[in-house]
């Protein structure tokens, strides 16, 4: 109790205040795209002149959302399941073994997350294009893969150091080959890092604008990328079904995240993943 | 050689013995598409337009492109128009997030929700905020309604396409980050640090100025340059909520402008290139400022 009173002071009034200033700017900012989106007309008045829900089957039937939807699960889950692939062994073999040279390969694994996507993302584009796959599914899918493979290494190495190595040998010494090691042993060890890597892998794929922008042709353009061309073409199209575009796309990325929560307490990661970046450097 | 190893066979694992010793065994062979796929994907396309960038379309000499940024106001003033997006931007994430990762830190009564709410902002996405912020703060938009119905201003106050609604906007995404991550950087600090701080005597400032702050610093740097990547490579909202042309030309529009535009690929990789070194030089000055910090353990699981 005492603790509590020592720091009851106007400084935590004043940042109450700030938060709760900053939190109704920011139910404003949605409230005023989601009123939008069901209303019939509004232009310069509280409150629109009439709702209604047909922008949203305008959307759907205009932008095509079925196909970039599909488009977009297509990139996300290619994006996962390969950074997962490469990512895992990796961070294992960063986790277990110290082997000169360690600081160069984690050095190589932090630039692309250090480094804006714009700035690599041109050059990269650039490549793609000459290798024939810029403006394709693939394209976008190695592109996204450039920040996510660094990412599930970065997140998974520290989460297999914690693992008892101790536990492997104890297998071998029991007989178990590398293979019944991997499958019976690690594997159910690794899921739920794994799953926690992937989900947030999948946020950010869903998320990441500027690469899918610099490599997506019109057919392996993803929902964000569709999103932008709808609002910057702006004129064309009523803006309220833009806006029920943006209303989809924040209501699907909130599932994402809501699952995401369940399985991975943010801070813990977001601390391990900090932790290993500041010794990488 | 030693005697010992005379044999074929013993030499041969002798060697990888050495090896493993050395930490390198048939492990490392799971490294190696990680590392092929980064020199592939990152290093090869970084070093390609790095090249590209000294081979100008228009000819010239090897420098010609980066004598042409500087030389160009238009151009050359696209640094500073981002970095003056950018670096408060990245300020106020990181010193907002500070006080009220700090309330959060002991036993608060709806401590979930209130991180949950702070964190939803990652999935608005860019153009639902700026969707939201050309309505929302708008001539004709509620937050100018209300100001003028309290009669704090006559005129609308004028918030979008120009610098304010792209620092909104950057204060948006960016904020759930810099909290996650102080808060995670707070809870590796000990708390029975600040408890015997208390009972000899420390006020609130006098623990946070001298105890907290310190252990907390090396957190903030890192937080303060992983916001500014995300704040100094604004681009969708510099085009959708700002003045694109002008006042919020910030440099990530001039690289894709040359390159997907105007197709001088040379001149998008120099000024991507120009975009990786500012950017790097500013992480270097935090990261420097930072050494001077006090370095040590936190006391603490971090």
């Amino acid at each position: 109790m005492r603790q509590r009173a020592l720091v009851a002071r106007p400084g935590v009034w004043l940042v109450w205040a700030v938060m709760i200033f900053f939190l109704v700017n920011l139910a404003g900012v949605v409230a005023a795209v989601v009123v939008n989106s069901f209303s019939t007309r509004w232009f310069g008045s509280w409150w629109p002149a009439g709702l209604t829900g047909h922008h949203y089957a305008d959307a759907w039937k205009e932008f095509a959302l079925f196909d970039v939807l599909k488009v977009t699960l297509q990139v996300s889950l290619a994006v996962v399941v390969i950074s997962a692939l490469i990512g895992v062994p990796a961070a294992y073999a960063l986790a277990r073994r110290d082997f000169p040279g360690k600081r160069l390969v984690t050095l190589a694994f932090l630039l692309p997350i250090m480094v804006p996507p714009i700035a690599y993302g041109i050059p990269l584009a650039t490549v793609l294009y000459k290798f024939h796959l810029g403006g394709t599914m693939w394209g976008v899918i190695l592109a996204n893969l450039v920040p996510s493979v660094p990412f599930v290494v970065l997140t998974m190495t520290p989460f297999i150091e914690q693992i008892d190595s101790k536990i492997e040998a104890a297998a071998r010494m029991c007989g178990a080959n590398t293979r019944a090691i991997f499958t019976t042993v690690l594997l159910p060890l690794l899921v739920p890092g794994v799953l926690a890597a992937s989900i947030l892998v999948l946020v950010r794929t869903v998320g990441m604008f500027e690469l899918t922008f610099l490599t997506a042709g019109p057919s392996s353009q993803t929902l964000v990328v569709t999103l932008y061309y709808s609002m910057s073409a702006a004129g064309i199209r009523a803006p309220q079904a833009v806006d029920a575009m943006a209303v989809i796309y924040t209501l699907s990325m909130l599932v994402l995240l809501v699952i995401a929560l369940r399985f991975v307490n943010p801070t813990q990661l977001v601390t391990r993943v900090g932790e290993q970046r500041e010794r990488a450097e | 050689m030693t005697s010992a190893l005379a044999e074929a066979t013993p030499e041969r694992l002798a060697l990888r013995h050495r090896l493993a010793e050395r930490g390198i065994d048939r492990v490392l062979l799971l490294l190696l598409p990680g590392v092929a796929f980064v020199v592939a994907l990152f290093l090869y396309p970084f070093l390609y337009g790095l090249g590209l960038s000294f081979q100008p379309k228009q000819g010239g000499g090897p420098f010609a492109n980066y004598q042409r940024f500087f030389a160009e106001p238009y151009l050359r003033d696209t640094i500073w128009i981002t970095l003056r997006l950018g670096l408060p931007a990245a300020l106020i994430n990181v010193l907002a997030s500070v006080p009220i990762a700090y309330r959060m830190r002991g036993p608060v009564r709806g401590k979930r929700l209130i991180t949950t709410i702070l964190v939803v902002p990652i999935t608005l996405g860019t153009v639902l905020t700026a969707e939201g912020i050309i309505q929302y703060f708008g001539p004709a938009g509620w937050f100018n309604k209300v100001l003028r119905a309290l009669h704090l201003t006559d005129g609308a106050v004028p918030l979008i396409q120009n610098y304010w609604g792209v620092l909104f906007s950057l204060i948006i995404s960016g904020f759930p980050f810099a909290f996650l991550l102080t808060t995670s950087y707070l809870s590796g600090i000990d708390p029975s640090l600040e408890k015997a701080a208390s009972v000899l005597g420390a006020g609130w400032w006098q623990r946070f100025r001298h105890i907290t702050f310190p252990l907390l610093s090396p957190g903030l740097a890192m937080t303060f340059c992983l916001t500014f990547v995300l704040a100094f490579s604004v681009f969708p909202s510099a085009i959708l909520v700002g003045d694109p042309s002008r006042t919020t030309h910030v440099i990530s529009i001039a690289a894709v402008h040359a390159s997907n535009e105007q197709y001088d690929y040379s001149m998008g990789s120099t000024i991507a290139m120009i975009m990786a070194v500012v950017m790097l030089i500013v992480i270097a000055i935090v990261l420097t400022w930072r050494g001077r910090m006090y370095r040590g353990a936190t006391g603490g699981k971090g």
